[in-house]
């Protein structure tokens, strides 16, 4: 087997394959400088939430549509995921539950309604398309969808930066001088749920996460500056997508899982290999002189 | 008379309808350097969370012509993630926020600025250092070199000099009679009564209620920390509703 035939063959002969390789490429570029933002945020848990989330309105879409159309679906999932982050975070601003708690108590119940919705009409097969995705079934409008997506995630995240930053950092600084923190807030919480929906579609409602935080667990093992975190974030998770495209074609494996696998075996070498990894413990470098 | 920056009238703030600051009326004129000093729960912390509006009074008010921008707050215990992967140099330009704000460009020149502001506190040549890295004194230094960058014209620091070291306070004591110097408005919530002494012409005394307001020299007098102290450990669970006095 040649090296083409190794790495440029399946994307070169099938279709399908280069639409899936183009949807994780794009998927990656966005989601991970989002899991970044996230981790940073010690909201790790709760963009994990939000991808339950998501499903009751993607199964209204599903209903709605009567199949398997990524467009009713996405649309349901927005705004389902939009609901429960604006609700639970009023809830933790007007109650004295914090943020986690209230985001626990919406989401388990959004994901109980989902799974009720897809089962009372659809197969056992569908749901398992909603819970796992279907990257290699992405057709053009889809792909367009997680493009767009993708692009309004960079833009608005190079926008919006610094207070973002300050509201993540230091937000009792940025309430002090008038910053209008809850604002960008919201809009990072509408940036989680928008790339939510677009791996919602490639990776299903459990594992839409994965490109997102385990990238950022592999950039913040391995940089100390935001900017590069950010970089490594989203290379790390482009490259999950493509190896785990082509580990997935040529050992006959199913494509989502094998992609957020090869983003764990990154993080896994990460743990050992990375400057704040284990390997440094074992073997220590002298200290400096000052 | 000096002119007024800020003033208290009848101020109360309350945490589930217990005063906490109680009743407070006063003046803090344009260029005092006040010391805000009492025990422990004296309300020293809320009464400058109401003046930068971050708690609402229950009943009284704050009267004063500054914007958001024209006070430099610095709390107790801020709530910032020193875990966060930023540099010295960038903490310390969120201080040129009234200039750059949201969005805009930072230029050449408060960048300057920016450093100008760690070498007088101290931190010269640290600005790439992620503040990961920095011990508590230094962590302080850079907020100081913040607010320098800030530059506002009312400063309210909470408990400045917990924690830190002597040298430390010495240099950051230096920087607040700079302000003083240069006409700025300061009050700052101090537990330590000798640096109140030493470096803090006026004081008001705090125990829910003014026990005093005034020259430093006047107000912490023993019999004021005497009252100060029994005032504050006064705490009724099943206290009444105050009544306005007539």
């Amino acid at each position: 087997m040649t090296a083409y035939d190794l790495l440029l063959a399946p994307f070169a002969d099938y279709g399908f394959m280069r639409r899936a390789l183009v949807a994780c490429l794009c998927l990656g570029l966005g989601s991970g400088p989002i899991g970044v933002f996230l981790m940073l945020r010690r909201m790790s848990l709760v963009g994990d939430a939000m991808s339950h989330a998501v499903l009751p309105g993607a199964a209204i879409g599903y209903l709605v549509a009567g199949s398997l159309s990524l467009t009713a679906m996405g649309l349901g999932g927005l705004v389902a995921g939009l609901s429960v982050a604006l609700l639970s975070g009023m809830v933790s601003r007007v109650t004295s539950l914090q943020e986690d708690a209230s985001f626990a108590s919406f989401y388990l119940s959004s994901l109980a309604l989902g799974v009720l919705i897809v089962s009372l009409r659809g197969s056992n097969v569908d749901l398992l398309h909603v819970l796992f995705g279907t990257i290699l079934a992405i057709d053009a409008p889809a792909l367009y969808e997680i493009g767009v997506i993708s692009a309004v995630t960079l833009t608005v995240l190079a926008i919006i930066y610094r207070p973002l930053v300050a509201e993540c950092f230091d937000p009792g600084f940025l309430r002090a001088i008038g910053g209008r923190g809850p604002i960008y807030h919201f809009l990072f919480l509408l940036l989680v749920v928008l790339n939510l929906v677009a791996s919602f579609q490639a990776l299903g409602t459990l594992m839409a996460v994965g490109l997102m935080m385990l990238p950022a667990a592999i950039a913040q093992l391995w940089s100390r500056s935001l900017p590069s975190m950010m970089a490594i974030a989203a290379a790390s998770a482009t490259a999950s997508g493509y190896l785990g495209l082509i580990a997935s074609y040529h050992l006959e494996l199913a494509s989502g899982p094998t992609i957020i696998m090869t983003a764990a075996l990154l993080y896994g070498l990460s743990i050992f290999l990375a400057p704040s990894g284990l390997a440094r413990r074992y073997f220590p470098r002298p200290h400096l002189k000052g | 008379m000096s002119a007024v920056a800020i003033e208290l009238e009848d101020l109360t703030v309350a945490y589930e309808r217990h005063p906490a600051v109680h009743h407070v009326s006063g003046i803090v004129a344009v260029g005092s350097l006040t010391a805000i000093a009492g025990p422990n729960g004296a309300g020293k912390s809320s009464l400058l969370k109401a003046i930068v509006g971050e708690l609402r009074p229950s009943s009284g008010t704050i009267r004063h012509r500054l914007r958001r921008t024209d006070f430099g707050y610095l709390p107790q215990a801020a709530d910032i993630n020193r875990r966060f992967p930023i540099s010295v140099l960038d903490t310390v330009l969120f201080g040129a926020w009234r200039q750059s704000g949201a969005f805009g460009q930072i230029s050449s020149a408060e960048r300057q600025k920016a450093r100008d502001a760690l070498a007088m506190v101290g931190l010269e040549g640290f600005d790439r250092r992620g503040i990961g890295s920095l011990s508590a004194g230094q962590f302080q230094r850079v907020l100081f070199a913040r607010l320098l960058l800030q530059d506002a014209s009312v400063i309210l620091l909470d408990e400045p000099f917990t924690a830190i070291d002597g040298r430390t306070t010495g240099d950051l004591l230096e920087i607040v009679a700079d302000w003083h110097h240069e006409g700025r408005t300061i009050l700052t919530v101090l537990h330590d009564f000798e640096q109140v002494r030493a470096h803090f012409p006026q004081t008001l005394l705090l125990a829910r209620e003014v026990v005093g307001w005034g020259a430093t020299a006047d107000v912490m007098s023993p019999g004021n920390l005497r009252k100060a102290r029994a005032m504050a450990e006064q705490w009724d669970e099943g206290a009444g509703i105050c009544e306005p006095a007539r």
